[in-house]
């Protein structure tokens, strides 16, 4: 059967899994019963353990879902700390319910899976050797590809219920008070562990840095934690993220850059009090950049920057031109840095930043967005999770969440190498057109048909050439040619979620 | 015509590709090598063809290392491997392009 944007998704595993089609962009106003954890009393005096086996072994058992937070990145030691001990000890049929997967990570999934430790997994994303193995097959069960947001809906509904949490932490007191800012390994903002520490059964911290009572700012609390375990190392802060961050110089990205930015300070959000998301990436800085000029001569100042955030944001929060800066995660040493030292800088939870089923979110807050794409299609339908070859090498992220701002633009080259952006269909559609507003690329911009409003406000803009999409999908193809159709077998290896919980496309095994 | 020497044109730079040209006996046999090759595999492979075939190669070994390029990119670096395997580099076919 297809959905409401005209994907075919199988009805079998639809049914097993008790899932809805996608149908709407519209949360609407349900009425929401959220779920609670257990919670195993202790005064708290007996938390600190040094042997993560003797944690597994009392917390772990066959069936059980686990999770992790994906803050570290590709620095993470916790991870594959833990699963060689779950696997070597022979537990099986986990579910692996993390925020996200990083490439440090792939080896051991695979393993676990190889083995029949894991048997489910949910993530926001995943790539490249294990987006390769999935996509081939290698998981019986499909993998539920969840946002940002909606992975805090899922844990707060009981859709996602965590067994037990194991959480790296760059500091944490023999209770359990813990925060990403101090320590060797820091990483800034805590904000989709936080929702693990809140919601899972057993939630397990792992520290190279015992700081004494009480350790404060917690963002992690006491009241939360079960164990605290010592380890040698939590992470490589080289590789937690970039070091400095440099701006691209490709003239590609910088032509896209300063065109969103036009599209940005022409469009009735550019106001005093404004707010935005840019997220990280060449072209995403460089706008950051161009914004700033852009309000220092307009003398107009942001309400708040959110999101993933990274030093040239934070630069603007240190020079007053933005307010707040509403902080789930930080994507370089400068932003991690920044959050210890400005009280402006707000560390949020998943759920505060995204999640659909709330008494508010910043993302419904939100003016403008900056979103990228591999793929984008004429219905505006945007994919960012599956390659040009069909194998899944990319995550949700806040896509879907933070495509509900008022402003949503994709910027995105027309051409990556032979590989057309702009397509007549997209691979995998993970956000819908309908909160798609405008296509930037280095040739000129295109507006979705529904904004008559935006139509207007950029139909004369010096520089900056307005085509329909359905032009651009063309010009891509004069430029590389058609490509022969993917092929894929029957088979469904992963299901997208959108943000309410409905399916909105099915991900099927490549056929090499 | 007859291939004199094997010859390579072209880098491994995105969006360029790499070809070396040497002697055969089974018609053009190419081993192509690419990230789109799914998608883009047979349309490469026939503008190798074409373009050596106005050369007269109707037997040649092909080495293509593909990353991304296009149509227009693969015909020149194919005429110039071809030019510099015949010999002829010094001599533009300019009725070729």
């Amino acid at each position: 059967m297809k959905n409401s944007v005209n994907r075919e998704l199988p009805d079998d595993l639809m049914k097993k899994l008790n899932y809805k089609d996608f149908e709407t962009t519209d949360i609407g106003h349900p009425d929401i019963q959220r779920v609670a954890p257990k919670v195993h009393v202790t005064t708290g005096n007996d938390k600190v353990v040094d042997s993560i086996e003797d944690v597994v072994k009392k917390t772990v058992k066959d069936g059980m879902t686990i999770s992790f937070h994906h803050h570290f990145r590709n620095g993470d030691f916790v991870f594959n700390k833990v699963m060689r001990i779950i696997i070597d000890l022979g537990i099986k049929d986990l579910t692996l319910a993390p925020s996200s997967l990083t490439g440090v990570m792939n080896d051991m999934v695979i393993e676990a899976i190889k083995k029949g430790t894991i048997t489910n997994i949910t993530s926001s994303g995943m790539r490249g050797s294990l987006g390769d193995f999935v996509s081939h097959g290698g998981l019986k069960n499909p993998v539920i590809f969840r946002s940002h947001g909606n992975r805090a809906r899922a844990i707060e509904h009981g859709d996602i219920k965590i067994d037990v949490a194991f959480l790296g932490v760059p500091n944490a007191d023999k209770l359990g008070n813990a925060n990403g800012m101090q320590g060797d390994a820091v990483f800034g903002s805590l904000g989709y562990a936080l929702m693990d520490a809140q919601y899972a059964d057993r939630v397990v911290l792992l520290t190279d840095n015992i700081m004494p009572y009480p350790n404060t700012p917690a963002s992690i609390k006491q009241t939360q934690v079960d164990y605290v375990v010592k380890v040698d190392k939590v992470g490589d802060p080289d590789k937690i993220g970039s070091g400095a961050t440099r701006f691209t110089k490709d003239p590609k990205e910088l032509k896209i850059a300063s065109t969103v930015n036009d599209v940005i300070v022409n469009s009735p959000y550019f106001k005093d009090g404004f707010s935005f998301q840019t997220g990280s990436g060449g072209a995403a800085l460089a706008v950051t950049r161009y914004l700033r000029q852009a309000m220092i001569d307009n003398k107009i100042k942001a309400s708040f920057a959110l999101g993933g955030i990274t030093k040239p944001t934070t630069d603007l929060l240190d020079e007053g031109l933005v307010s707040r800066v509403m902080d789930v995660q930080d994507f370089d040493k400068g932003a991690a840095e920044s959050m210890h030292t400005n009280p402006n800088q707000q560390e949020i939870d998943a759920s505060w930043y995204a999640d659909p089923d709330n008494k508010g979110a910043m993302v419904d807050q939100l003016d403008v967005v900056i979103l990228s794409a591999l793929e984008i299609d004429t219905g505006f339908n945007v994919n960012v999770m599956t390659g040009s070859d069909g194998v899944i090498r990319g995550a949700v992220g806040g896509h879907q969440d933070a495509a509900t701002a008022k402003l949503t633009i994709i910027s995105a080259p027309l051409v990556r190498g032979r590989i057309a952006t702009v397509v007549p269909k997209v691979t995998t559609n993970v956000t819908p057109g309908d909160s798609v507003d405008v296509l930037v690329t280095e040739y000129g911009i295109a507006i979705n048909p529904r904004r008559k409003d935006l139509q207007e406000a950029f139909a004369n803009l010096p520089g900056v050439p307005v085509y329909t999409i359905e032009e651009l999908q063309k010009m891509a193809e004069a430029k590389v040619g058609k490509p022969k159709p993917l092929e894929f077998t029957d088979r469904t290896v992963a299901l997208v979620e959108y943000r309410d919980g409905s399916i909105i496309d099915a991900i099927h095994e490549v056929k090499d | 015509m007859e291939i004199k020497q094997t010859a390579v044109a072209g880098t491994l730079e995105s969006s360029d590709i790499q070809i070396m040209l040497s002697k055969g006996n089974d018609g053009i046999q190419i081993d192509l090598e690419s990230d789109v090759k799914k998608q883009f595999g047979d349309q490469i492979e026939s503008v190798i063809t074409e373009t050596l075939k106005k050369f007269d190669i109707d037997n040649a070994k092909v080495k293509a290392v593909d990353k991304g390029a296009l149509d227009c990119v693969i015909k020149a670096r194919t005429i110039a491997v071809a030019q510099r395997a015949l010999k002829t580099a010094d001599q533009p076919a300019w009725e070729v392009l």
